[in-house]
């Protein structure tokens, strides 16, 4: 086990570089000078002169990057032409409200998609698990932004119970945070549900043609206990790797989502930057947001070794 | 960004395909053909129609209702809501189906040669691919059309860049499946050369899945338009794409929500249909597919 620990954890060197790499010559596609693209119509020779030297733009490329890595690995990715704010500050102020909105969307997702799979499992081809599989596969084909305009155009516009935008911090309140919260989680976690619970449903379908299940069966224990102790904990290992996955799918979701209900985080801090050109925040972003998702993936792996027993003692 | 992980799905094979069993295709199969039909014709006529310009503004009859003179009436600027329908539909066409094709190609290409080969190519090729992973599809989109800048080429090129990778993997998976298998040691004991197997023996057995792979992404990719559209750096105004549609509308959904539910909808029954054409194809094609 700790061998195939230690083979994940060498694959991640590399791979963490490489985004590193890549975010940072993602730049170099830009036509132009790069000062000029920042500073706009403002911009004076004097100005992009001045940016040039700050920036270290007239070393070579490699040297900037090298540069740049250095400054990342300690935690500094520079600050923001604009405000002068620098990206780290940015983005741990904006990083609480997206794991807020992330962990309330995943929360939500599970809560719908967990017993629907379950039911389904129980009664497969039923007209009950019919419908939901139909249902849940329509859903897949229905982004955040159709889903946020709908659930605005119901719960605020028509029947006015909850806010469309703004965000309302954690220490002003629980009620009110959870309330300002409310309808962009509900959107991620309606798009959620069905991945999770689609997965959910054919893995417990498969476990529950297992040996052990009929021996639990033929023992008499309620069916209950069968599904939900039986089946469900081995089953749910395929949803612990997409719940990781979904990770990715949800920092999406949360761009948009941020951006349509004015919500203060990571995403709307990515799009804002890239419509003031706030080259320098976008790169720190980019990278930290990427870093992040292939952590996020590494910890999901190690979970999946933890949680299955025929992995742990080497046995498939 | 619904079903991204459609790759992810296929390569590994987690999704046992739904479990209604299929009379032939089915009513719905024949109405998402319909309703793609009709979609892809019209788009494919907008110029002979009898339509308004997309781009016309008539400022004294904004957020009209639907009526004779408008069909489906017109939206915040005047614009006649049918006539951007159908040219918007042109633009997230056109990108939806060219930007997969083209990441296809790519990666299928690559998928092929590195399942084949192996080596040092392989190594190589997987490593990348993982690395496009690392980043989330719209987080890596979004960046690239930061410093690319807005134009339809630009846009068809960064989503067909998303493609790559998940087509990549498949090719690569569905070539080592049969790389060892009897017919193609047979070929190679003919004296075929690496061309002719790759071509004549592999590609056959890497097509399927990379169809089933195409028409989801299809699905993926056109909501992934409207995404970055959506925010304003997708297809650049005024010209009308379906994701620009739903955004202008969401800023007049309390005195006319029409004007962003009907692109919407035409959007959710266009990604619906390519849905179920590729979960149809998987499963005709193999209803027992435990990995590819």
């Amino acid at each position: 086990m700790l061998g195939l620990v230690g083979r994940k954890l060498i694959y991640l060197v590399p791979v963490v570089f490489a985004v590193t790499l890549l975010t940072f010559f993602i730049a170099a596609l830009l036509p132009g000078d790069l000062a000029v693209a920042m500073l706009g119509d403002q911009a004076t020779a004097q100005n992009v002169a001045a940016l040039h030297k700050k920036l270290g733009l007239d070393l070579p490329l490699w040297q900037q990057y090298l540069r740049w890595l250095s400054g990342a690995m300690v935690g500094d990715l520079g600050s923001s032409h604009r405000t002068g704010e620098t990206v780290m500050h940015a983005i741990a102020g904006r990083l609480p409200v997206s794991l807020e909105l992330m962990a309330l969307a995943e929360g939500g997702g599970l809560l719908i998609g967990l017993p629907l799979a379950v039911l389904c499992a129980a009664r497969s081809n039923s007209v009950f698990d019919r419908a939901t599989s139909s249902g849940a596969f329509a859903m897949l084909s229905m982004p955040p932004y159709m889903l946020a305009i709908l659930l605005i155009f119901a719960f605020s516009i028509r029947l006015g119970m909850l806010p469309s935008t703004g965000y309302i911090a954690l220490s002003d309140g629980l009620f009110a945070n959870l309330r300002s919260l409310a309808l962009p989680a509900a959107t991620l976690a309606l798009v959620e549900w069905p991945v999770l619970m689609r997965v959910l449903r054919s893995d417990m379908i498969a476990t529950l043609q297992e040996e052990y299940i009929t021996a639990a069966r033929a023992k008499g224990l309620p069916k209950r206990r069968i599904l939900l102790v039986h089946a469900l904990k081995p089953s749910s290992l395929t949803l612990v790797t997409v719940a990781g996955l979904n990770i990715g799918r949800l920092l999406g979701g949360a761009v948009i989502v941020e951006t349509i209900f004015a919500l203060p985080g990571l995403g709307r801090l990515l799009v804002d930057s890239i419509y003031s050109r706030d080259f320098i925040v976008v790169q720190g972003v980019v990278v930290f947001v990427a870093v992040g998702f292939v952590m996020v993936n590494f910890t999901v792996d190690l979970l999946y070794i933890l949680l299955d027993p025929r992995i742990r003692h080497g046995r498939v | 960004m619904a079903a991204f992980e459609a790759g992810a799905e296929l390569e590994a094979g987690t999704t046992a395909a739904p479990s209604r069993r299929r009379r032939g295709l089915g009513i719905v199969f024949w109405l998402a053909v319909a309703w793609l039909g009709l979609i892809f014709g019209l788009a494919a006529l907008a110029n002979l129609l009898p339509l308004e310009d997309p781009t016309r503004m008539n400022l004294l009859a904004r957020r009209a209702l639907p009526s004779l003179a408008h069909l489906l009436g017109t939206d915040s600027f005047g614009r006649d809501l049918l006539s951007r329908l159908i040219f918007g539909a042109r633009n997230s066409l056109t990108i939806g189906l060219i930007a997969p094709l083209a990441g296809l190609c790519v990666g299928g290409s690559l998928g092929l040669v590195a399942g084949y080969f192996r080596g040092r190519f392989e190594v190589i090729t997987v490593g990348a691919t993982d690395v496009l992973l690392a980043f989330p599809p719209l987080i890596l989109a979004l960046a690239v059309t930061a410093y690319l800048g807005q134009s339809v080429v630009n846009l068809t090129a960064i989503l067909g860049l998303l493609t790559v990778p998940p087509a990549t993997r498949v090719a690569r998976a569905a070539t080592l499946a049969v790389a060892q298998r009897e017919f193609v040691v047979a070929a190679r004991a003919l004296g075929a050369g690496h061309r002719r197997i790759l071509a004549r023996a592999l590609l056959p057995n890497v097509m399927t899945p990379l169809a089933v792979l195409f028409l989801l992404a299809v699905a993926v990719i056109i909501v992934a338009e409207g995404a970055l559209s959506f925010l304003g750096l997708g297809v650049p105004a005024p010209a009308p794409s379906w994701g620009t549609m739903i955004a202008e509308g969401s800023t007049s959904l309390d005195i006319a929500p029409q004007i962003a539910f009907i692109p919407a909808a035409a959007m959710f029954l266009t990604v619906l249909a390519f849905n179920l054409l590729g979960d149809t194809l998987r499963a005709l094609t193999d209803p027992r597919r435990a990995a590819p």
